[in-house]
């Protein structure tokens, strides 16, 4: 048995539309393209920041209301916002891009983010206000420069940060001719390390922990950070850790496409089990590339581009407390690579042989969350609705094992399932946005045990066609059990070894006599 | 269709001629599949890729196709897909494919 407990999740969303432009992956294909009809139609197509903040969706990432209210809210769910809720939740926060620039200058440490004069005036004291960033991290905001100056940076490569129609600062290349210093990847890398602090911070936050008492880090965003010479050599954990004070601890970054962080929170229990580290944080910050993906269809389909949230989230891993829910350890689901890469084998392998193992059918897991995707960010891009598809994997091979009836399918996923929330940042969707709600709901008496699943898709990278999936069970913390002191009877074990001696002896003597 | 798999079937249709290749598809959405089916049959109709404005007419079927069924060991495909068929909208795959492979497919398998 586990003694690792998960002991708080944090959440944070990041609007981000400018970003998006220039650093989105589909935003710069088509801009290879002068006369991009896409290009053109976008800017009538993206959201203000309180259409964003109010977006149904983005507020159960925040946890201001529960993934279950997800259900009784009527689609589109951007047709039907919720008003009057608060930009914080007590997960996290959906931040501002002017508020996440200057967080982007804050966690830069070799001046790469500049901020226009007037504009960084007003992020500093903005950014004053913000619960959780003190007088020193805004101070850390000192790259300022007037707007030509600006504009010679963007001359010379760097990628230009607008805010409001407005040219407010840039991010400069690190490097004249390192290709993994170039300023595109340095935005990508700094909006990563940014909107992570910010989860680490709220992880602070939610769970009391002093930052100086983590003791490691495991960083499992989408993104690669290094030069030419290592292109992801890393670290991203540690460079996340110094800006949110945590100076104890150390890390390391670890990757499996959307995959990683259910990688990352086994070996964060792990790491916890064995006694090498008390606390664990795992954290991961927002993928810039993955901002309007799915644009074109949105915009084609008359719809608002819903991709313009970056996505951060932090998950604290402790020692044992005997209250707070359990990895079960003894029974992780993996993916082998022989199991070959049908849909079925890979739901056996990371669903139901764990279960097995522990003796427990499909219907004993309360909440199942594999890729949590929001789908009306991926139905018009015909990708369907993703959580539900899993979710009726699973039901069908509950149906071959003879678990359940096959017209008990739907009620099963409807019971068992969770509808998708999450942005499309690959990462962040992949099961861990439903741990601090499940960790709530076990630690309420509603819950018992819940699973995480992480899918990832390996041959993206080109150095394999295998597809990869792993899976823990979290679960209810059945409580410290001390074991009694056992008083071991020593006279008996001398006893055993007199008799064995003897009788050696006894064999011996006959072996010596007969020669 | 993306755009890196548009490349390797024009390579292939290429290199065997287009009559020698059958695409299998294993979309999970009625409409992803009917775009794919057209992207190999009359073309990219998103213009984005290199099958834009390309009609090579090949034969297209979806995994979950009873023409495709019917083609393979039935111990396999209960193995490999029996579980998705349980899952997927087959009639509605069926049905998107059907339509470009009847309107454009120049080759049958």
């Amino acid at each position: 048995m586990s003694n690792a407990v998960i002991s708080g999740a944090s959440y944070v969303l990041v609007h981000a539309p400018n970003i998006m432009m220039v650093a989105g992956t589909t935003q710069l294909l088509e801009k290879e393209n002068p006369n991009s009809e896409y290009i053109k139609r976008i800017k009538d197509h993206i959201r203000s920041y309180d259409d964003a903040v109010a977006y149904p969706p983005n507020q159960a990432c925040i946890g201001n209301i529960s993934p279950e209210d997800m259900r009784n809210i009527k689609r589109p769910w951007y047709e039907n916002p919720i008003k009057g809720l608060s930009r914080f939740g007590r997960y996290g926060e959906i931040m501002p891009e002017d508020e996440f620039y200057g967080l982007m200058a804050i966690s830069d440490v070799f001046d790469l983010v500049i901020l226009e004069r007037e504009f960084a005036e007003g992020i500093k004291q903005k950014l004053s206000r913000h619960p959780l960033l003190s007088e020193n991290d805004v101070n850390r905001i000192k790259m300022v420069a007037d707007e030509d100056a600006i504009k010679k940076h963007l001359e010379n490569g760097a990628v230009e940060l607008m805010y409001g129609g407005k040219l407010v600062g840039c991010v400069r290349k690190a490097h004249d001719r390192d290709e993994t210093l170039s300023a595109h990847v340095m935005i990508e890398n700094l909006a990563t390390k940014a909107s992570a602090v910010l989860a680490l911070r709220y992880l602070l936050k939610v769970t009391g922990i002093a930052s100086t008492d983590v003791d490691y880090i495991i960083e499992c965003s989408e993104e690669a950070c290094g030069d030419m010479n290592q292109r992801g050599g890393g670290n991203f954990a540690k460079a996340i850790g110094e800006i949110a004070g945590c100076g104890n601890a150390t890390g390391a970054d670890m990757r499996g496409f959307c995959a990683g962080p259910t990688h990352a929170l086994i070996s964060a229990a792990a790491l916890v089990n064995s006694g090498i580290y008390k606390n664990v944080v795992v954290v991961a910050g927002g993928a810039t590339a993955k901002l309007g993906m799915n644009g074109r269809d949105h915009v084609n389909k008359g719809m608002p581009v819903l991709e313009d949230v970056l996505g951060g989230f932090a998950v604290l891993v402790s020692a044992n407390d005997g209250v707070n829910p359990i990895i079960r350890l003894d029974s992780i689901g993996k993916h082998p690579i022989a199991a070959g890469a049908a849909p079925q084998a890979v739901m056996q392998n990371i669903v139901y042989n764990p279960l097995d193992r522990l003796g427990l059918k499909a219907f004993d897991v309360d909440k199942y969350a594999p890729e949590l995707q929001n789908p009306e960010i991926t139905e018009p891009a015909g990708a369907g609705d993703v959580p539900r598809a899993n979710y009726r994997m699973i039901a069908a091979i509950a149906v071959k094992r003879g678990e359940l009836r096959k017209e008990d399918m739907d009620s099963f996923v409807e019971k068992h399932g969770v509808t998708g929330f999450a942005p499309t940042q690959g990462h962040i969707p992949s099961g861990v946005p439903i741990i601090g709600y499940v960790r709530e709901q076990i630690l309420a008496g509603n819950m018992k045990r819940a699973m995480i699943i992480g899918k990832g898709s390996l041959f993206l990278a080109r150095m394999t066609n295998l597809f990869d999936g792993i899976s823990f069970i979290m679960e209810k913390n059945p409580g410290i059990q001390k074991e009694a002191a056992k008083t071991i009877d020593v006279s008996s074990y001398l006893a055993e070894a007199f008799r064995e001696f003897a009788e050696y002896l006894e064999t011996r003597g006959k072996v010596d006599a007969s020669r | 269709m993306d755009l890196e798999i548009q490349k390797r079937i024009k390579d292939l249709a290429d290199e065997y001629g287009p009559e020698n290749v059958v695409v299998i598809l294993g979309g999970a959405e009625p409409e992803a599949a009917g775009i794919a089916a057209e992207t190999v049959t009359n073309g990219d109709p998103t213009f984005a890729g290199p099958l834009a404005g390309v009609s090579l007419g090949l034969a297209v079927y979806h995994i979950v196709e009873s023409e495709v069924k019917a083609a393979v060991d039935p111990a396999v495909y209960e193995e490999q897909v029996g579980v998705v068929e349980m899952v997927l909208d087959v009639e509605g795959i069926a049905r998107e494919v059907k339509k470009y492979r009847e309107q454009y497919s120049k080759y049958r398998a």
